[in-house]
């Protein structure tokens, strides 16, 4: 029998439609993943299912479960279905949970508030389901509290406490999105594990297609609120009928061309950095601690050269980004850019032939200031800024070559998309045509598609300015097409480097395996025609 | 929520109009004594009454008015002046001894409840207004340059920061060209409260002796004066009582407005 | 947590050291000389001096700020200029006044304000919410004092359910303190609950955006049982800041609320030392108060350790 039928499921929002006829659904022991952009209505689906819906949500069709029709249900029977029948797993594990209760009372509670059990058993099995995802009791009792654990230990928790009464139905958002590659992989083969032990149905909802075609034994594509195709795994990977999902398994693997570099000529030496964090006093009186967050880094980037650096969160690249950028001091080594040191009282002339692109396409920006504004505001570091007629057509040259039009100049930045205002970041860090930009994250916010036509930008970028750049990223693929050599950090050092190809197919430290191991790749899909 | 901006732009603009027009005209003279119109309850021709020595309610109340905006006013011009450079100083440098000095001088402020400051200063240089605004705009300080700070220190993390310090623009630039003005709106609005809270602390202090000495009216001291009387003229009490509280209600609801009417979340949602 | 403590404490000897240091300077540079005020101008050189010598006045400042320190810590405040009786004695029978008051409207407000600020947030944006918002919108806005004029008119004149004024003393039992402080502290404390509630409800609300609740939503929680066994707690993070800053307007108000009661608290006698020049009355009573409101800060932040175990573990 069915576990969860969804049928012609409809959701507005006060006015706006969010889902329209949205059907599918998921056997007992299945894992079936609705997967799409931003947007898509995929976490709506997961929130109607549950009945967590903002308050002005009205929904229609059916949702049943195990023969229940959940939309029928008042309030107190959701209540007692939720936890009891179907569990459910967040995104952020750094705050789902509540930061002023033990872990113990928080998986507790899932067991006490149904009156499953008395107080004595339910500890019992909070313990026992703690140990099955993998917190066992001598490093992580039940009063640990949530701010000691690490993001994968929480999501831990948070799965224990969506298990602990053995729901038939489990639905998790997003759970790995937070989470490094190792850590992901972890918690995939847990949830995974999961369902073949206890036979519980898992809706997984993510944006990432190539955890959906590891994962999933079904998939449901959305886009617009709306179900474009849904299918097998493996069926549909083989045979995509619709242009949407082609469109997007073929974004999830853009590949780009880059122009050949020039012949190696420094631009960039970073030699022996070391940069150190003061950590609090342990007590009144003893020194402040010392955390080392880069250990002694070497490498050089060449003219025309564009560098992948990648590392899991933690590793420092954030923070030798700031080095390189001259907003933190180094406490020993040296930067030199062209030949002169980088210190954070950079003077002008130096300063201007850097420039940075940032991760969070919405904070990037002074929200009260006009594109023209924001592009120009690296203006201040050149001796005779241009003014007038040739500073206009400079802007609009900036911006064409960005791909936006030169009218946008005088437009504010809420009315842009993500896209564009990466775009637009792009365009502020070209116009003084510096001799390096610094990628940080640059294509990490962004959706599928939008990021392959970003990617796209700057590989025509590198041909028509022969741009050298550095390319921070955690996204393996990412990293492995746009970039023409790179550098794995982990703790604070450099682990391995080397031309991106031969890194990614022949990797020579333990480190770098690993991480190549758990990134979860699509498979070729043989189909082409995409 | 604009139903609040409203109705608190009117009793604040009202307030404002008794007091500018208190300047031109007031229906009597607000110090003339008439004593044998004494104690009267409103009526056609004193129409908030009159006090125990005949004068009119009224032109007490307009004139009142300004003591209580001037005091207010100039209160919360000191809170902000000093406050607010002291915020973006502290939050330019975070975590420095200059950052930990402005700091711990604001708790140790607020440790002195403003009347505490006030009786200090009284003591010190005798009541007056003037000693009344020290006091206020002193207990104001810390309160604009913790909230400046605060909204300082989330700004500075923002990438639009951090892309102005790659343009090679100095603490300083950045506070005035990219923090000040998006701290604005919060600094309106809690502009608005203070005004209010110092609304209410010019009428505490002048109603223990402590605020503006006779002649100068004040609604504080009227109430002072009307507290003997209360069993017998409750207007007396009635009338400036109702002034602070409309005026205080006004600025609040005025603020809170602002706060929904400047939010760029929701006027996001409007547009 | 221990160390946490020791810490906070640290820092209330130093805010406390600080304090003393500022009302010494700010009293210092009082115009005028207490010796030849309190004896009139007509007074002698040498009789002045002689004044002077008595009082310790004719010391270097260090010397008289350590000695005035130092007998504070030993519990002697020095002289009273006017009343020629240890300053300690005078405070001892006002604090039992003013101290009592404050806590109590603190208590008061308190318990009004919990319940009203989760009333309201459980109900936000409806009927319910709509009127305990508009009720504290109204109660910011009145002035303490005058509303104990009001409370006075309504209650013990027209009523007569209370005294107009006045205290007979601890002496006379609690329950007759109490009842005379009621009053007292009803005024004092309804406009504080009002703010608090405010503070409760917008906090409460914050919460409930976390996604922590929302967890507890899925665990099969409903509304209210989410709200109170996850939301309570965190909210009073923010709230006991509140509640610490309140106590220093609540010891504020007490003093001018014992002007409209006619209450022989340290708001008398400050008011009194005032208009009589007693500089030493005066900064004493202003370094009490100051002590006062520290402490009860320390205890807020002690509270906070109690609440949010990441600052147990932190410091």
């Amino acid at each position: 029998m069915t576990l969860l039928d969804v049928t012609r499921l409809s959701l507005k929002i006060g006015c706006y439609p969010v889902l329209k006829d949205v059907s599918f659904h998921i056997e007992p022991g299945e894992i079936v993943a609705v997967t799409g952009e931003s947007g898509s209505g995929k976490s709506m689906t997961a929130l109607a299912v549950m009945q967590l819906l903002p308050e002005q949500a009205e929904a229609k069709g059916y949702i049943t479960l195990d023969g229940t029709q959940l939309l029928d249900q008042s309030e107190a029977q959701m209540c007692a279905l939720r936890g009891q029948s179907i569990g459910m797993v967040f995104q952020e594990p750094m705050t789902a949970l509540n930061p002023v209760k033990t872990i113990g009372a928080q998986v507790m509670e899932t067991i006490l508030i149904h009156k499953a059990m008395p107080r004595g058993q339910a500890e019992a099995r909070a313990r026992e389901v703690l140990e099955r995802v993998g917190l066992p009791e001598d490093r992580f009792p039940l009063s640990r509290y949530p701010h000691e654990l690490s993001g994968g230990q929480r999501q831990r928790v948070v799965i224990a406490m969506a298990i602990a009464l053995r729901p038939k139905l489990l639905i998790a958002d997003e759970p790995t999105t937070a989470l490094d590659v190792t850590t992901q992989a972890q918690i995939l083969e847990l949830l995974k594990d999961l369902v073949q032990d206890t036979g519980m149905g898992l809706l997984i909802i993510t944006h990432d297609l190539a955890v959906v075609a590891d994962l999933a034994d079904r998939i449901v594509v959305m886009r617009h609120g709306e179900v474009v195709e849904t299918g097998g795994t493996r069926q549909l990977l083989r045979n995509m009928r619709h242009p949407y999902t082609r469109m997007l398994f073929a974004a999830s693997s853009h590949r780009v061309a880059l122009p050949e570099p020039p012949a190696p000529a420094p631009l960039l030496e970073v030699r022996n950095a070391v940069r150190d964090y003061k950590t609090p006093r342990k007590s009144l009186f003893a020194k402040p601690g010392r955390f080392r967050a880069v250990k002694d880094v070497s490498f050089t980037l060449n003219r025309g050269e564009r560098l992948g650096l990648v590392g899991e969160s933690g590793c420092g690249k954030s923070t030798l980004t700031r080095a390189i950028l001259g907003l933190e001091p180094l406490q020993g080594g040296e930067i030199l850019l062209g030949g002169e040191v980088v210190t954070t009282h950079l003077k002008p002339a130096v300063r201007r032939k850097l420039q940075v692109v940032f991760q969070d396409p919405y904070g990037s920006f002074n929200p009260r200031h006009r594109v023209e504004r924001l592009i120009t505001e690296p203006f201040h570091m050149l001796p005779d800024p241009p003014v007038g007629a040739a500073r206009r057509d400079l802007i609009a040259e900036t911006l064409t070559a960005v791909g936006l039009k030169p009218e946008d100049a005088g437009k504010y930045i809420h009315q842009f998309s993500g896209g564009q205002r990466q775009r637009i970041a792009i365009a502020r860090a070209l116009i003084t045509r510096p001799e390096l930009i610094i990628f940080d994250e640059a294509v990490s916010a962004l959706d599928v598609s939008v990021r392959a036509r970003i990617l796209d930008l700057l590989a025509e970028l590198c041909a028509a300015y022969s741009l050298t750049y550095l390319f921070i990223s955690h996204d393996l693929s990412v990293v492995r097409t746009i970039t023409d050599r790179c550098l794995v950090m982990r703790q604070g050092e450099i682990v391995e480097q080397g031309e991106t190809e031969e890194v990614f197919s022949n990797p020579q430290h333990p480190y770098t395996r690993q991480l190549i191991a758990a990134a979860p790749v699509l498979p070729d899909l043989d189909q082409g025609a995409a | 929520m604009t139903r609040n901006l409203i109705l608190g732009a009117v009793l604040s603009s009202l307030v404002l109009l008794a007091a500018a027009v208190s300047f031109l005209w007031t229906p009597f003279d607000h110090t003339a004594m008439n004593i044998p119109a004494k104690l009267q309850t409103p009526n056609a021709q004193h129409w908030l009454g009159t006090d125990h020595f005949g004068r009119d309610l009224m032109s007490m109340i307009m004139v009142g008015a300004r003591t209580s905006i001037a005091v207010a006013l100039v209160a919360v011009g000191i809170g902000m002046g000093a406050g607010v450079p002291l915020g973006l100083t502290a939050a330019a440098r975070k975590g420095s001894w200059l950052d930990e000095v402005i700091m711990r001088g604001n708790d140790l402020v607020f440790a002195f409840p403003s009347l505490v400051i006030a009786i200090l200063i009284t003591a010190v240089l005798g009541a007056g207004a003037i000693n009344a605004i020290i006091a206020i705009g002193i207990f104001n300080i810390p309160v604009f340059a913790r909230i400046t700070r605060g909204a300082a220190l989330s700004l500075w993390e923002r990438e639009f920061i951090l892309a102005a310090r790659v343009a090679g623009k100095n603490a300083a630039r950045i506070s005035a060209e990219h923090i000040l003005p998006n701290v604005t709106n919060l600094l309106i609005v809690q502009g608005t409260i203070q005004f209010s809270l110092g609304i209410l602390a010019e009428a505490g202090l002048s109603y223990v002796g402590l605020g503006a000495q006779p002649p100068t009216p004040s609604w504080g001291r009227m109430l002072a004066d009307a507290q003997t009387m209360v069993s017998f003229a409750p207007h007396l009490a009635l009338v400036p009582g109702t002034a602070i509280i409309l005026t205080v209600l006004g600025l609040n609801l005025l603020g809170d407005g602002l706060r929904d009417w400047l939010d760029p979340k929701l006027r996001m949602a409007r547009t | 947590m221990l160390r946490y403590a020791l810490k906070r404490l640290l820092s209330l000897i130093l805010s406390l050291a600080v304090a003393s240091l500022v009302i010494f300077l700010v009293v210092e540079v009082a115009p005028g000389d207490p010796a030849s005020f309190m004896l009139g101008v007509n007074a002698q050189a040498d009789t002045v001096a002689a004044l002077k010598a008595e009082l310790g006045l004719d010391q270097s400042k260090t010397a008289r700020y350590l000695s005035w320190v130092a007998g504070m810590l030993g519990g002697d405040f020095g002289t009273s200029y006017t009343y020629r009786t240890p300053v300690a004695g005078m405070i001892a029978d006002r604090m039992w006044v003013s101290l009592p008051l404050a806590f109590y409207a603190l208590t008061l407000s308190t318990l009004i304000a919990f319940p009203a600020g989760i009333y309201a947030a459980a109900r936000r944006g409806k009927a319910g919410d709509m009127a305990v918002m508009g009720a504290t919108q109204l109660g910011v806005a009145v002035p303490n004092f005058w509303f104990a004029m009001m409370l006075v008119l309504i209650f013990a004149i027209n009523l007569r359910w209370f005294g107009a004024g006045g205290f007979p003393g601890w002496e006379a039992g609690i329950w007759a303190g109490l009842h005379a402080l009621t009053l007292p502290a009803i005024a004092l404390a309804l406009p504080q609950a009002a703010i608090l509630t405010r503070v409760m409800r917008s906090a409460l609300l914050d919460i409930l955006d976390e996604d922590f609740m929302r967890t507890a939503r899925a665990k099969g929680l409903t509304r209210r049982q989410a709200l109170w066994r996850h939301g309570v707690r965190n909210a009073l993070i923010p709230v006991l800041t509140i509640i610490g800053l309140q106590f220093s307007f609540l010891l504020a108000g007490a003093i001018i609320i014992e002007q409209v009661f006619y209450l022989p608290g340290l708001g008398r006698l400050v008011f009194q030392a005032i208009s009589a020049r007693d500089l030493i009355v005066v900064e004493s009573v202003v370094m009490l108060l100051v002590f006062a409101v520290i402490t009860v800060n320390f205890l807020v932040d002690l509270a906070y350790a109690l609440v949010d175990p990441r600052l147990r573990s932190r410091a």
